[in-house]
């Protein structure tokens, strides 16, 4: 590797009112580099990512950016335009296609003039189909990007950026949406098209493949750049430490022995609007004392499963048990009544009512008992009294209770339904994405609380993306694929990485 | 039903169906134009209006009818501009500030009409457009009469559809109109201007728009009524939905209207007596529904309609 600077940030720094994104941020990348920005959500990351493609511009601070003969020239902020030409080229965490155009179009959209009579598709379609076989990264070019998978869109969103001749690339938690296979080869690619002298710059929260794919790791905190070390030298406990500012709690899960079935699935099919919101002849079951995880790529099923699970879908043949009753028609009122205790997947919409405050999101999915209304009148001090003591039980941090939830954080929300969920002492749980986008000290709150929920006695379905949080968490795992669900009788991240894809029988 | 056999093989009778499609087919183009990029344009009813009294009114003051054709169009990118920037960078809702161009441009057209002619009772005229009498295609049987005796703003509305489906799919500005109105983040990513390209899409859509006008009083007739373009507007925007934002199914949606609104007249004086005449005046908006109940079920909305998109918020 060289030592060549192409891209010095300096000083950087960005406040949204009173909050403050990054504060002083300096950072260099060197010619064919691969740089891990490492920290957690809201540490500034994506922030920085988007002052350097002029999404943003800095409150104060500089870019500087080698050219293509080797000067260093100042980036002019606040254009996307300037950075594109500088060189620096960016694929988003959510990505920016335009699902109606294929991908020629959307890789050659405005590189060429408005102004044009007629579009040069040969020639665009030429350099694509170079850099394509160049890089190993293939996409169908003639289809709309709508109709792609998730990892095919990413790779047209590298493709837009190579097609500009960028030297700089800028990837935005690349792999959060991809299966460990996908993932693999998309570092693959990266390390061949570093040799090429490209220089790539990653944001994640994964330390796992930090440290597999990255030669130096930069690491963000509370907008601040708190570390920076090569990652031969690192190990995921020294990162873990640098991300969170201390030790994490490491989650200790006891050996139990599962107790009677508590949800019972034989050959439950649920017809959805399309295949990604199916299940088909599905058939498991849950037992008291058990978490099962459910890992898959998502949009296979998931939320059809969740959705049955808290009553939203009612299955189109197959019987359907909680605690021996079949349950017939989805009703979510029922569910809670059968004790199922929900934590949706987005929790923004489907976990509280914004507008509400958290004291009647704390008890909004039991307005009928009598310790919360009496008459069809609603019970003020009761309801505050329960939140006063819930917020103190699980540490909601927030205006107070009295104010609206949508002022709460995201793991402040998260812990509001934790503390609604497990307040029921329920005899099944739905955990769906639980920890997603939590930082670590949440996300550990969650896997302890989910813990002593089956301690006492709760089965619990935990729905996750993160692999690593179904290993440490589950009892048993199943791979839940195009509709389908199949016990992984193995906890072999390769083995489950193939049944995630699909490609294992 | 021989009768209306006969009223369908009549030349009389797709010659009035073109020609009431006419001012529909640049209506439906310049809606289509805006919402392509992301922006509904509900002024649309006022901009028909401020098209036919502006197109008119220069004529009747001494311009050339193309000079009204431009004035016309002048007028309606002006109300185009006023409903882009209220509704693409400031954000506002695209159907509050749509319906209060529609407002504003109907009470201005009339306001002026009436501060320009206090005192008449009959409306003015001009000299309008007339049929474009093309020798030997004229005489023509059958397509003679239907296509070659109409009025050079019938052939521009043609010529239109034309032009904006290739500047749709053809040009880099059309894909790049495409896809701001998918995804606006796309653009931006790009490097193009996500503001630039919404803005133009309406002023044009509104220019196209008011030509729609025009053709009322420069061709149809040749004077300007109030309430003459009587909900011409918002047919179009259902066509839009009906020709699922496509330039070539939106002729189809224009031409099917008009050849409704030919047969009704023509069966109101054939069965008159037996059925209330107000039933044919409405058959062709209840068609029109029936037909958009079938079609919009499969349209392909631009996903970012009626979003508004923020520089620096993602």
């Amino acid at each position: 590797m060289t030592q060549t600077i192409v891209l010095s940030l300096k000083g950087l720094s960005k406040r949204f009112g009173s909050v403050v994104a990054n504060d002083d941020v300096s950072l260099d990348l060197h010619q064919g580099e691969v740089l891990a920005l490492l920290g957690e959500n809201g540490a500034g990351k994506t922030t920085l990512m988007n002052m350097l493609f002029g999404h943003y511009l800095p409150d104060s601070g500089a870019i500087d950016v080698r050219n293509e003969i080797g000067a260093i020239e100042p980036l002019t902020l606040g254009h996307p335009q300037a950075a594109l030409s500088a060189g620096i080229g960016m694929v988003h965490q959510h990505f920016t296609l335009a699902e109606n155009l294929n991908a020629l179009d959307n890789i050659v959209l405005g590189s060429e003039p408005l102004w044009r009579l007629r579009r040069d598709s040969a020639m665009a379609r030429s350099k694509i189909e170079k850099i394509m076989s160049d890089t190993g990264l293939q996409v169908a070019l003639d289809v709309p990007v709508g109709r792609l998978s998730v990892g095919e869109r990413q790779r047209v969103e590298i493709l837009k950026a190579l097609y500009r001749d960028v030297r700089i690339l800028v990837l935005d938690e690349p792999t959060a949406v991809l299966t460990p296979q996908e993932a693999d080869t998309l570092f693959e690619n990266i390390g061949a098209m570093t040799k090429r002298g490209l220089s790539v710059i990653f944001i994640s929260h994964k330390l796992r493949e930090v440290l597999a794919f990255s030669h130096r790791i930069a690491v963000l905190r509370h907008g601040v750049k708190v570390g920076e070390i090569a990652t031969k030298d690192a190990d995921e406990r020294s990162i873990a430490r640098m991300m969170v500012g201390a030790d994490t709690p490491e989650t200790q899960r006891e050996d139990m022995t599962p107790g009677a079935p508590i949800m019972t699935l034989e050959n439950v099919s649920v017809t959805g609007r399309s295949k990604r919101d199916s299940l088909t002849n599905v058939s498991f079951q849950v037992a008291r004392h058990e978490i099962l995880g459910v890992a898959g790529v998502s949009g296979n099923g998931q939320s059809a499963l969740a959705g049955l699970i808290s009553g939203l879908n009612i299955p189109s043949n197959g019987v359907f048990r909680i605690d021996g009753e079949a349950i017939a028609h989805g009703n979510p009122s029922a569910m809670i009544k059968a004790g199922v205790g929900r934590i949706p997947e987005d929790r923004h919409h489907d976990g509280i009512v914004g507008s509400m405050s958290v004291a009647e999101n704390m008890v909004i999915e039991r307005l009928n008992d009598p310790e919360v209304q009496s008459g069809g009148i609603l019970k003020r001090e009761a309801i505050a009294e329960n939140a006063a003591r819930l917020t103190e039980a699980y540490d909601v941090r927030g205006p107070g209770v009295s104010a609206r939830a949508r002022l709460l954080s995201g793991g402040n929300i998260q812990k509001l339904i934790l503390a609604r969920v497990f307040e029921q002492s329920p005899k099944l749980i739905l955990a769906n994405q639980p920890t997603r986008g939590l930082d670590m000290g949440a996300a550990a709150e969650v896997a302890r609380r989910l813990l002593e929920a089956r301690k006492q006695g709760a089965g619990v379905v935990l729905i996750s993306e993160d692999l690593d949080e179904l290993l440490g968490l589950s009892d048993r795992i199943m791979v839940i694929h195009d509709g389908e669900l199949i016990e992984a009788f193995t906890r072999d991240r390769e083995e489950i990485g193939l049944m995630m894809a699909g490609e294992y029988e | 039903m021989m009768d209306i056999l006969n009223i369908l093989l009549s030349e009389s009778f797709w010659a009035a169906s073109l020609r009431i499609a006419t001012p529909l087919i640049f209506g439906v183009l310049g809606a289509l134009l805006c919402e392509k990029s992301g922006v509904l344009n509900l002024g649309i009813e006022g901009v028909f209006v401020a098209g036919a009294m502006s197109g008119w009114m220069a004529v009747w003051l001494g311009a050339g009818l193309w000079g009204g054709v431009l004035v016309a169009a002048g007028a309606g990118a002006f109300f185009g501009l006023i409903h882009a920037l209220l509704t693409v960078p400031l954000g506002l809702s695209q159907h509050v500030s749509g319906l209060g161009v529609t407002l504003f441009a109907t009470s201005v057209s009339y306001f002026t009409y009436r501060t320009a002619l206090p005192n008449v009772s009959s409306p003015p005229r001009i000299e309008p457009f007339r049929a474009l009498d093309i020798p030997v295609l004229s005489d023509l049987p059958f397509l003679g009469p239907v296509l070659f005796q109409q009025t050079a703003l019938t052939w521009l509305a043609l010529l239109m559809v034309v032009v904006i489906w290739y500047v749709l799919y053809r040009t880099p500005l059309g894909v790049a109109i495409q896809a701001v109105g998918d995804n606006p983040d796309s653009v931006d990513a790009q490097g193009l201007s996500v503001y630039g390209l919404r803005i133009g899409a309406v002023v044009a859509g509104s220019a196209l728009m008011a030509l729609g006008g025009a053709f009322l009083t420069m061709s149809a007739f040749d004077a300007f009524f109030f309430g003459m373009v009587n909900g011409r507007g918002w047919i179009c925007i259902a066509l839009v939905i009906f020709a699922s934002w496509r330039p070539g199914k939106a002729l189809l949606g224009a031409l099917l209207f008009g050849a409704f609104d030919a047969l009704q007249v023509r069966l109101q004086t054939e069965v008159g007596a037996v059925i209330p005449s107000q039933a044919f005046l409405a058959a062709p908006y209840v068609l029109s529904i029936i037909a958009l109940v079938v079609a919009a079920r499969r349209a392909d909305y631009p996903r970012a309609l009626l979003a508004p998109w923020f520089k620096g918020q993602r």
